[in-house]
């Protein structure tokens, strides 16, 4: 069954920017729902660097990536913005009376009346290794490139690739799911969590996972599905093994996305605004942050937050042409609630 | 001594580009690329956390041994070379003079 939202505001990007942007159009009673594609809110801040401190935020002398976010989201609570998190939007409609629908991964359909583009250097997605073939597999028929649920992999033959943390904690939590794990690493030692290669370690010596170091996984065979990987040693030796499933791990990197397919005017990858009010070449759509460029541009929060700012004016504008708009301050007036 | 230092980017096999950096500024070779107009993304903004400025050194003046941060890193990518090296834990000093680096792909 189709999940169906409507909303004022659609802030793709679950970022700092775009948490503060629900606080803007929050003071001016704008519902706000907000989209992304990562599993949880905080973006950059959240999946790259949640422990380190960042030292530009106004009234902040330090503050932890994590813990703003986590400010974040208590300074929007009083305008019970709804999240959906974990799918990317993939398309766009503009319908008719000028609003839109938006079409994610999964199937939820959200309805808006304008859209902020909040995705910082786009969507996360997983890094890729460089194997021929490797996307005729995707989508289900044996590469995976992230665990969502451990019962696909159940009674299951699979090859794991990868050096990091994830790439451990799946080859130690697998290894009681699946038939047979083989973990592929190009180096000989881990420097992920050592008490993870410890485990990993002992799994192998107990014949309950196979470690294949100094090793990558360099070609894919199968018909309809995946159905065998070679392993070339870094001296040059191969093997083939009959796999059901391969899952590299290799983090994940920014990409536009689907972004740059919407007929937004671009430059550089980044989507090109009007500087009084973020709107991008295509009315009701605004663009945030990181993902807009203009002259002058800074990739920092605090800009971000600026435009958040101006851009909730320029969203009330676009839905309420006729109606007045008077700036107030939160010293004066409190923080409304929705 | 001179405040600046001569770096090349290989951008395709023989072909090299100069990159002329100051040594006063305490500047990573990563935003010097990233200043030079090179499409690096550095998301992590030169924390060691994020891969994207992935560089191959190919030749000039032996560097410092990469720290446990940066070799975590490395070590997790898709692809790592013998001189791979993450260009935001490069730091220009005068002993850069003559780096060659190659900027590596991000993968797929």
């Amino acid at each position: 069954m189709t999940n169906s939202i409507s909303t004022d505001i659609c802030i793709i990007g679950a970022g700092p920017v775009g948490l503060f942007a629900v606080f803007e159009a929050g003071l001016l009673k704008l519902r706000c729902h907000v989209v992304d594609a990562l599993p949880q809110v905080g973006g950059q801040l959240s999946e790259i660097y949640p422990k380190k401190p960042i030292y530009d935020i106004p009234g902040f002398p330090d503050i932890l990536a994590g813990d703003l976010v986590q400010n974040l989201m208590r300074q929007i609570e009083p305008f019970h913005p709804t999240f959906t998190l974990g799918e990317r939007v993939e398309r766009l409609a503009k319908l008719e009376d000028g609003t839109f629908q938006l079409f994610t991964t999964d199937g939820t359909e959200i309805f808006c009346k304008a859209i902020a583009i909040a995705g910082g250097l786009g969507s996360f997605e997983p890094r890729k290794p460089a194997v021929e073939s490797l996307e005729t597999y995707e989508g289900g028929r044996g590469v995976y490139y992230m665990v969502r649920d451990p019962e696909t992999f159940r009674d299951r033959r699979i090859v794991i690739a990868g050096g990091g943390d994830s790439a451990l904690d799946w080859t130690i939590f697998l290894a009681d799911v699946a038939k047979e794990v083989t973990l592929v690493h190009r180096g000989t030692t881990f420097r992920g969590a050592a008490d993870s290669a410890e485990k990993v370690q002992k799994l192998h010596e107990a014949g309950r996972a196979r470690l294949v170091l100094s090793s990558n996984v360099t070609h894919v065979h199968g018909q309809d599905s995946l159905e065998a990987v070679t392993i070339t040693a870094n001296d040059g030796t191969a093997e083939t093994l009959p796999v059901d499933a391969f899952i590299p791990l290799f983090g994940l990197t920014p990409k536009l996305g689907p972004i740059g397919d919407w007929g937004l005017e671009l430059e550089d990858d980044a989507v090109k605004v009007n500087t009084l009010d973020y709107s991008t070449s295509v009315p009701g759509i605004f663009a945030i942050g990181d993902i807009n460029t203009y002259p002058g541009k800074l990739k920092l929060i605090l800009c971000g937050f600026h435009e958040a700012a101006l851009m909730a004016q320029g969203a009330y504008k676009y839905m309420f042409p006729d109606k007045r708009y008077v700036l107030k301050y939160t010293t004066v007036n409190g923080v409304p609630t929705l | 001594m001179t405040d600046e230092v001569r770096i090349y980017v290989e951008e395709a096999p023989g072909q090299r580009r100069e990159v002329v950096a100051p040594t006063d500024m305490a500047l990573s070779v990563m935003e010097v690329l990233k200043a030079s107009g090179y499409d690096i993304q550095a998301t992590c903004g030169g924390m060691a956390l994020c891969g994207t400025c992935h560089v191959e050194v190919l030749a000039g003046p032996a560097l410092d041994e990469p720290g446990d941060d940066e070799l975590a890193m490395l070590e997790s990518l898709p692809v790592m070379t013998q001189g791979s090296r993450l260009s935001c834990q490069i730091r220009i000093t005068n002993r850069l003079d003559g780096l060659v680096v190659r900027l590596m792909p991000q993968g797929t």
